[in-house]
């Protein structure tokens, strides 16, 4: 019953905060300079004014702009984001063909940067002095501070070019006819290891850096004295009592990333020409295509807002203490 | 069921075929190789694939390998038959008739009729944004289904430039005809039908456009490729990693020029600069002419003569760029040599300057302005804004140079004559009455970009423009044009700087690569590999 009143509760403010993010989007998006006519015109290499008139009223460009946000809510009500400026197309078409892509990218680089990071953290507070854990500390500190981009460009010059192990960018090779078959899931995958690695590097740092401190928190804690005063060996107190409470901070980073890690996904899909909703995105903004900016940046408040229910349940499964509060 | 041919009969045609083999002989050693994939790539997005109404280069690359127009041209600006046979300009200017070719088909296998040819020329006079393409066309006749006769109010000689495969895709009437809005047609993205060399097989917007052979294409035996890949990547860089890992086989509108020399000096490759006659790229310095001091002509000139376009053309694009001194690009048939030019002379920048009453204040200073450049080609514009900055402050003005986030925002800027001086690119796209009618006329002083946003207005280059277009006679239109260009080049609404070197960059394994005048934006029929 408790547990039901606190989902509706959380569905509740999930909805308002989408709305409110939606309407702040909106806003946002219209005050950029320039529009999307003057971008059509720009790559038909000029136009008339006619036609600019035209189009300006066959987007709802001539109405004043609280009548277009409330068109534009409207719609979104009825689930409808509406047509590309740019391409034609319904916007919801648009996001749903990239979302594979990008989740794939997301998923991989995350949960590997999760997995490794963590590992590594722990691994280098077992000795906070040690070699292990200096090495560990620095690369972190470089991976997390690199630029997206550089580190991109950097593994393709090594790796793309110099040594030529993996392709330059997208998600195929280019003459690739999909399907799905084995073949093109090592395609896929073949395609997918520069820039999920690049993804990767930033998010392995905060995991490595974050499970190490509060792992080295953790162990300082008085219930790991009794612990080892009870006489259990190294490997329970560490792995069993201690990692149990210090991974906690990481989960929640992890979800927490899981919503935020668009900003990431689109200088990395910019880089490798990876299809999916960070490069739809940046390429919208870049064209005032405000139904797909508009559509890609709902999609991604809703997975932010999701995300962060489902880290608040994860919770409560990893420490029981946490009931409703 | 196989019928047995009369023996003596068999004998003849043995001995035909033989005397045929032996007439082609020479044709059939040079039988260029059939089949094979040809990826090339492209920074620019096409919104939709059908030409007919959108222009630009991202379109007009697919559009052309799609849709046939009625007439193609070679390197010399001659027109070529293409889905027309022969054609005809009449006497007066005001009609061309143009003759279809028997049996040619569509994609969807339907035959290509006079209907179809007046269907595209009205969509494209009512949708295309080059509205003085087809200006002067009223109405197109089709008194059978092999003849089309395009009408027009006053002569209009630019009418069988505009027949181009950039600029004429012939398109199905009983597809696109169905009523609906052309310039949102839901086929122009998807189940494209035209009667090009290729037909589409996938696009998928922003990543890439997939064609094939058009087994049934009007031409016979053509086109030798097999499959014709567009990949649209945005990053140049990524564009010539691929290229020089093989990925990629060709790479047209090739322009930055640290790009260029890294493939000047690859063995694998093959750089031609031809193929851009047509689309005649010229970077230029506008003024904003409503604006004090540069309305006063002894500015704007002090300000050209500042400006050493050896200097960017050798150094600033590393020798690849030419310069360009007229509003008509160098290839142009109606390109003049007589024109003022301003040769670098800051003395008599000084001069003039000092004779319009800007005197150099305490600080050496006479006055400020400000500089925009396009974004997304630094090479070809930020670093000419930087140069003539250094170049303007070594006569006591001073410059600042104001980024725009991208294009949209620069665009505003342009449109609301929210500038002192811009550098822009700007393309003739073949006939002048398309390409640079517009930014000289001032009838087109319009809130839009690429427009004659200098406020530009003389009533002598107006009269000059408007005779021209309806000129038939060559000599005498290139008379006027002559006129104009020096007239304009005195004035100075605009300093042009240079061209934009476009190249096409190619595997040497690929044979034909377009050199047309419209390049890479004519059908590619005619490659293969070798």
């Amino acid at each position: 019953m408790n547990m039901t009143r606190t989902l509706l509760s959380r569905l509740l403010q999930g909805l308002a905060l989408v709305l409110a993010v939606v309407v702040l989007n909106f806003l946002l998006v219209h005050a950029a300079p320039g529009d999307p006519v003057e971008t059509i015109a720009g790559a038909s290499g000029g136009m008339s004014d006619e036609l600019k008139a035209q189009l300006r009223s066959q987007y709802g460009l001539d109405q004043p702009l609280p009548v277009q946000l409330g068109i534009y809510l409207g719609k979104i009500v009825q689930g409808d984001l509406g047509f590309s400026y740019f391409f034609n197309l319904p916007v919801a078409g648009l996001i749903a063909e990239r979302i594979p892509a990008t989740l794939l990218l997301v998923v991989s680089a995350v949960l590997a940067a999760f997995v490794i990071g963590t590992t590594l953290g722990v691994l280098s507070a077992r000795k906070p002095n040690g070699l292990l854990s200096q090495t560990i500390t620095v690369l972190s500190l470089v991976g997390f501070a690199a630029p997206v981009f550089w580190t991109g460009i950097m593994l393709v010059i090594l790796l793309a070019s110099v040594w030529p192990i993996f392709p330059v960018s997208g998600l195929r090779s280019i003459d690739a006819t999909g399907g799905g078959g084995a073949r093109d899931m090592l395609d896929v995958l073949h395609h997918l290891v520069l820039p999920a690695l690049t993804l990767g590097l930033v998010y392995l740092a905060q995991y490595s850096r974050l499970a190490r401190a509060s792992m080295l928190d953790v162990l300082g804690a008085d219930y790991i004295r009794t612990a080892r005063a009870k006489g259990l060996s190294n490997r329970v107190v560490l792995y069993k009592h201690a990692l149990r409470n210090a991974v906690l901070p990481v989960v929640t980073i992890l979800g927490l990333q899981f919503g935020n890690v668009m900003a990431g996904a689109i200088l990395v899909e910019t880089v490798f020409n990876w299809p999916g909703l960070g490069r739809l995105a940046f390429e919208a903004v870049l064209r005032r295509d405000y139904p797909s900016v508009l559509g890609v940046l709902l999609f991604s408040s809703i997975v932010v807002v999701v995300m962060n229910q489902l880290t608040d349940l994860c919770y409560r499964l990893i420490d029981p203490r946490i009931k409703t509060s | 069921m196989p019928v047995s041919l009369p023996f003596a009969r068999r004998r003849a045609l043995a001995a035909m075929a033989l005397l045929a083999a032996a007439i082609a002989w020479p044709a059939a050693a040079e039988e260029p190789k059939r089949g094979g994939t040809l990826v090339f790539g492209s920074t620019q997005s096409p919104r939709h694939l059908n030409g007919a109404v959108q222009s630009g280069i991202a379109t007009a690359l697919p559009s052309t390998q799609l849709f046939a127009s009625p007439l193609r041209f070679d390197d010399k600006w001659n027109a070529q038959p293409y889905l027309a046979e022969s054609w005809s300009l009449a006497p007066d200017g005001k009609s061309l008739t143009l003759n279809l070719r028997r049996g040619a088909v569509f994609h969807d296998g339907k035959p290509i009729t006079s209907e179809d040819v007046a269907f595209s020329i009205m969509a494209i006079k009512a949708n295309h944004p080059f509205t003085t393409m087809l200006g002067p066309v009223e109405k197109v006749e089709t008194p059978d289904a092999q003849t089309a006769i395009i009408r027009m109010s006053t002569p209009h000689p630019a009418i069988v430039l505009a027949m181009s495969p950039a600029l004429c895709p012939i398109l199905p009437k009983h597809v696109y005809g169905d009523g609906q809005d052309l310039k949102s047609h839901p086929r122009n993205s998807t189940n494209v039908v035209g009667s090009g060399p290729f037909r589409l097989v996938e696009f998928k917007p922003g990543q890439r456009v997939v064609m094939e052979r058009f087994d049934k294409f009007f031409i016979a035996g053509r086109p030798y490729l097999d499959k014709l890949i567009m990949n649209i990547t945005p990053d140049t860089s990524s564009l010539m990693l691929s290229l020089e890992r093989g990925d990629l086989q060709m790479l047209p509108f090739a322009s930055v020029p640290t790009d260029l020399q890294r493939l000047a000096k690859n063995p694998q490759v093959q750089l031609t600069p031809a193929g851009y006659e047509g689309i005649g790229a010229l970077n230029w310095l506008a003024f904003n002419l409503t604006k004090k001091p540069l309305s006063d002509v002894k500015v704007r000139k002090a300000i050209a003569h500042t400006l050493d376009k050896n200097f960017i053309s050798k150094a600033l694009m590393a020798g690849f760029a030419k310069p360009a001194d007229g509003p008509i690009v160098a290839s142009s048939p109606f390109a003049v040599n007589d024109l003022v030019r301003y040769p670098v002379d800051l003395k008599k920048a000084v001069e003039l300057l000092d004779a319009a009453g800007y005197k150099a204040g305490a600080n050496g200073e006479r006055f400020k302005l400000s500089i925009d450049y396009l974004p997304g080609a630094d090479d070809q514009q930020k670093t000419v804004a930087e140069y003539i900055r250094t170049q303007l402050k070594k006569v006591g003005i001073a410059v600042e140079v104001r980024t725009s986030a991208d294009f949209p925002a620069w665009a505003k800027r342009m449109a609301t004559k929210d500038f002192d001086m811009s550098m822009d690119s700007v393309f003739n796209w073949g006939d002048p009455v398309i390409g640079v009618h517009r930014t000289y006329l001032s009838t087109n002083i319009k809130p839009i970009v690429w427009t004659n946003t200098q406020s530009y207005s003389n009533p002598q280059i107006d009269d000059l423009l408007n005779t021209a277009g309806g000129l038939l006679d060559p000599v005498k239109r290139k008379a006027y044009y002559a006129t104009f260009q020096k007239v304009v080049t005195d004035e100075l609404p605009i300093v042009f700087i240079n061209q934009i070197p476009y190249h096409t960059a190619a595997s040497k394994k690929l044979a034909n690569v377009p050199t047309s005048i419209w390049g890479p934006m004519s059908p590619y029929d005619e490659v293969h590999f070798k």
